[in-house]
């Protein structure tokens, strides 16, 4: 799929399950991911035209509708990407079914007596099932009842967008995260320390929001670029650590993680950073000045902020970067294979700390969102939540894509804001959501588990890149 | 630590003179200097006194806080000095402690002495027991870590297998109302993330450290469920969880200091210091030792000599995956109830353990104690209202660690074929 992944790499699509179906499977597998993506990988996998042999184009022609549509039918069930995406996020929700089930008690009961009278068992899981995910997807895309009040002349507009606004405000940190942990994985590093530039970042963002007396559009500008600022300086380390010692990235970004959470606890208590009068760890609040302004007015139901844009356009840009600019080309370069890379003249050290530094300017600006935008105005412990954690998960869950981690990142900011309704309307706790990210991400990992669960027939794109496994 | 690292990339690169040796005694002579000279003109006149005991009272070892902080920091000074001087290889260790210690002890006269009066005692059981407490599940997740890397499987999910032990523990051990139910309730707790990652990892080969990150999570968000759904709601049914209690060695535990700190321990604390042996015995004198070990290194090599190399791999994370729950259990069949996320970083200390102990058991060991000596410290200078914030305590693991694998303070160096699947082919 990607440069990296075809770069020789042993495939996991090679274990038993992998019974190739000819060249037609996989002619247009991945369309969707290769135009949503873009991606610069040569003439023969451009658009919609079929690679492979004579005989792929052989069938096209002679087959007609018929043919087509049969083949369309096969390339859905052959493990591509969208359908390898498709059943993960299945199997993810019937696992977190069955965990709804039998962590309560009362429906646990029922089943004690299963053979006896099967339908309670049945209606008490549905029952306890179905509310809990009606209420994820109310919370995150829309309430039917609000979409009827409004329509009826008895309820505003505001709750029927307040879902997607609440979808749109979680996406949008996710996605600056999840493209600093895509962008260095196609360098070849893997950054977990996305979490520490963040930190970094929001400490940054937030100094800059309440401690500079500066004009409101001017202020604003500084404290984002202040945030970018703080997320590179903490990329730049391992970076640069990596590019001078080899020190593997992997671990010195998961210790910059914490020592990045130690020092937000203790900035946070300093004099001038401390909110004044408050017992509590938490900062003065941003100017007003500073910060990210609403999108559809001032309601406190609609928060999506202009992040969701500042987002859309680092998608933008780093599909740019990686794909049109010359940076990206050695980027990719260095992430394929660093020996040709130097080979070819490329410095690969030098590479590797512009990664880092990009990809902590990335986190940094994802940290300036969580408090310059309305997710939060002050810095506390829990300030940046998990927004760097949940960007690996995201940028494996968009396949290391810009445009794939946008969607990857909408949907676990649709998963982030559905369950906070499951939390308070179904009382299913929060938690169920990680777990639900975490099990996705696993069956994507994994897409050979995925195929063999559903007798899916091999084809070659669904894939993650193992050329990462090079050890510590 | 962190003045130490600007110092020394300044010379990284001047290979001859400046050999690995030499750059460490340089940094030890001048953080010795500025030991003696910083904390010493910071320390009062008081003295500052180490009790043998929990309080006060009792026998101490007293010293005038300027002078120690002074002669301390000298000692380390000289032992760096000595590195500089070029001795033979076999020094390198015990200066390099010896320089360490002397900077520490230099701090600590300083803190003593300058402690408000009447607080200008250190209780040194106190110390030496809070560290192993704290270092007790540095200690399981660092020998989980051993097991594994040594095997080439990279075990990043050390949090989460603590995490699955803690919550197992609690939640059958409360169930069964029975502590040894419960260990072993632990243990499978832990063995159960472990047997994801191998499955994951050595069957359909997705990567390691992917997915021992993304197990953490999965451990967090499922322990944090399960939580919130049982045991918040009915905490007497699923979350009171039976405490293993202290068992003291007769004769041992009449020991001064160690005694009490060591010997009246709970099972976790000898089971602990009983794997630190067996594994290392194991690991270098076993037959199933040399195995593990040349899968780690060479696979194919160790294939074509015979060796299953998958199967040793499963077997081996399995293993890790039961110590690291047992160390997870050491919080909640011991001290605490079962609460959302409560390892909180303990299993990525333990990750940093594994790597400053350079993959081998004994060296996990002494970095788990450092850890916990660090941690305890923090908790100690809390106490008697330091200067010193205890959020940078809090990062002298990480930092160290950092140090060690950018290769400033000696060479660290995995297992070989660490993080690489292995494809039979």
């Amino acid at each position: 799929m990607t440069d990296v992944n075809e770069s020789g790499s042993p495939s996991p699509e090679k274990s038993p399950v992998g019974q190739r179906s000819g060249a037609e499977a996989v002619a247009t597998v991945g369309e969707a991911e290769r135009s949503a993506a873009g991606s610069a990988s040569g003439p023969a996998e451009s658009g919609g035209t079929p690679p492979g042999g004579p005989g792929a184009g052989l069938t096209d022609r002679d087959g007609g509708g018929q043919q087509l549509l049969r083949m369309f039918v096969q390339n859905l069930w052959s493990a591509n990407t969208v359908t390898v995406t498709v059943l993960a996020i299945v199997l993810a929700t019937l696992i977190g079914a069955v965990l709804i089930i039998v962590s309560d008690p009362d429906v646990l009961a029922t089943w004690g007596y299963f053979t006896a009278q099967p339908s309670d068992a049945l209606n008490a899981s549905w029952a306890v099932v179905s509310e809990a995910y009606a209420n994820l997807f109310k919370g995150a895309v829309v309430d039917p009842a609000a979409v009827q009040a409004w329509a009826d002349g008895t309820g505003e507009w505001q709750p029927v967008f307040a879902p997607i606004s609440e979808t749109l405000t979680y996406t949008a940190p996710l996605v600056f995260t999840g493209l600093a942990v895509s962008l260095a994985f196609r360098g070849g590093l893997f950054n977990i320390g996305a979490q520490g530039q963040a930190t970094i970042g929001v400490i940054l963002a937030a100094l800059a929001g309440f401690l500079l007396p500066l004009p409101p559009v001017v202020h604003l500008i500084v404290a984002v670029l202040a945030g970018a600022l703080g997320g590179a300086i903490w990329g730049f380390v391992p970076g640069f650590l990596k590019a001078r010692t080899g020190a593997h990235e992997v671990i010195t970004t998961i210790m910059l993680n914490y020592v990045s959470f130690s020092f937000l606890a203790w900035i946070i208590v300093q004099n001038g950073v401390h909110e004044p009068g408050r017992p509590e760890a938490i900062s003065r609040p941003v100017d007003g000045s500073a910060q990210l302004p609403q999108l559809l007015g001032s309601d406190l139901r609609l928060r999506v902020h202009l992040g969701i844009v500042l987002a859309v356009a680092a998608t933008w840009a780093v599909h740019w970067l990686l794909n049109r600019s010359t940076f990206g080309f050695e980027l990719r370069a260095v992430g394929a294979n660093p020996d040709a890379a130097r080979t070819a003249g490329i410095s690969v050290g030098r590479t590797y700390v512009l990664v880092m530094v990009i990809a902590g300017a990335l986190s940094g600006l994802g940290g300036a969102n969580m408090v310059l935008g309305t997710t939060a105005t002050a810095l506390t412990p829990l300030v940046v939540a998990q927004i760097g954690f949940d960007g690996i998960l995201v940028a494996l869950l968009g396949r290391v894509k810009p445009w794939g981690v946008a969607l990857a990142a909408l949907l676990f900011g649709a998963l982030q804001a559905g369950g906070n309704r499951m939390q308070s309307y179904a009382s299913i706790s929060l938690e169920l959501v990680t777990v639900l990210q975490a099990l996705i991400v696993i069956f994507i990992a994994a897409p050979a588990l995925v195929k063999a669960i559903f007798g899916l027939r091999a084809a070659r794109a669904a894939r993650l890149s193992t050329s990462m496994a090079k050890g510590w | 630590m962190s003045t130490m690292t600007v110092e020394e990339l300044a010379v990284t690169v001047r290979p001859g003179f400046w050999t690995r040796d030499r750059r460490v005694g340089a940094g030890a002579v001048l953080l010795g200097l500025v030991a003696a000279v910083l904390f010493g003109s910071l320390a009062t006149g008081e003295d500052a006194r180490f009790t043998l005991s929990e309080d006060a009272g009792g026998a101490a070892l007293t010293i005038d806080g300027t002078v120690g902080a002074i002669l301390f920091g000298m000692v380390a000074a000289a032992a760096g000095a000595a590195l500089l001087a070029g001795l033979p290889k076999r020094w390198f260790v015990p200066l390099l402690g010896v320089a360490v210690v002397g900077v520490v002890l230099s701090f600590l006269c300083w803190q003593v002495s300058a402690a408000p009066t009447g607080q200008n005692f250190m209780p040194l059981v106190n110390i030496v027991r809070g560290t192993f407490i704290l270092a007790l599940p540095l200690i399981f997740g660092a020998l989980a870590g051993v097991l594994c890397e040594r095997s080439g499987v990279v075990n990043v999910a050390i949090e989460g297998q603590l995490l699955m032990g803690a919550f197992a523990g609690a939640l059958v051990g409360t169930i069964a109302a029975n502590v040894w139910v419960g260990l072993i309730a632990a243990a499978l707790g832990g063995a159960l993330i472990s047997l994801l990652l191998a499955i994951f990892t050595i069957r359909y080969l997705v990567d390691q450290v992917v997915m021992g990150i993304v197990l953490n999570l999965f451990a967090v968000g499922l322990t944090g469920f399960l939580y919130e759904r049982l045991m918040q709601p009915e905490a007497a049914k699923y979350n009171q969880p039976p405490r293993f209690e202290a068992w003291p060695i007769p004769v041992l535990s009449d020991i001064p200091v160690l005694g009490p700190a060591l010997f009246r321990g709970n099972i976790f604390l000898y089971l602990a210091l009983i794997l630190v042996v067996v594994i290392h015995v194991a690991l270098f004198r076993t037959r199933w030792g040399l195995r593990t070990r040349s899968v780690g290194e060479h696979p194919t090599a160790a294939d074509t000599l015979g060796v299953k190399v998958l199967a040793l791999r499963y077997r081996n994370v399995l293993l890790a995956g039961m110590v690291a729950g047992v160390g997870g259990a050491s919080y909640t069949l011991a001290l605490y109830t079962f609460s959302k996320n409560m390892i909180g970083g303990k299993g990525f200390i333990a990750l940093a353990a594994l790597i400053f102990g350079r993959w081998s058991p004994t060296g996990a060991l002494l970095a788990a104690l450092f850890f916990g000596f660090a941690d305890q410290l923090g908790t100690y200078l809390g106490a008697i209202d330091s200067s010193i914030p205890s959020e940078f305590l809090a990062m002298l693991p990480y930092l160290a660690t950092l140090l060690a694998v950018a290769g400033l303070v000696g060479k660290v160096r995995a297992p070989a074929a660490d993080g690489k699947p292995y494809i039979k082919g």
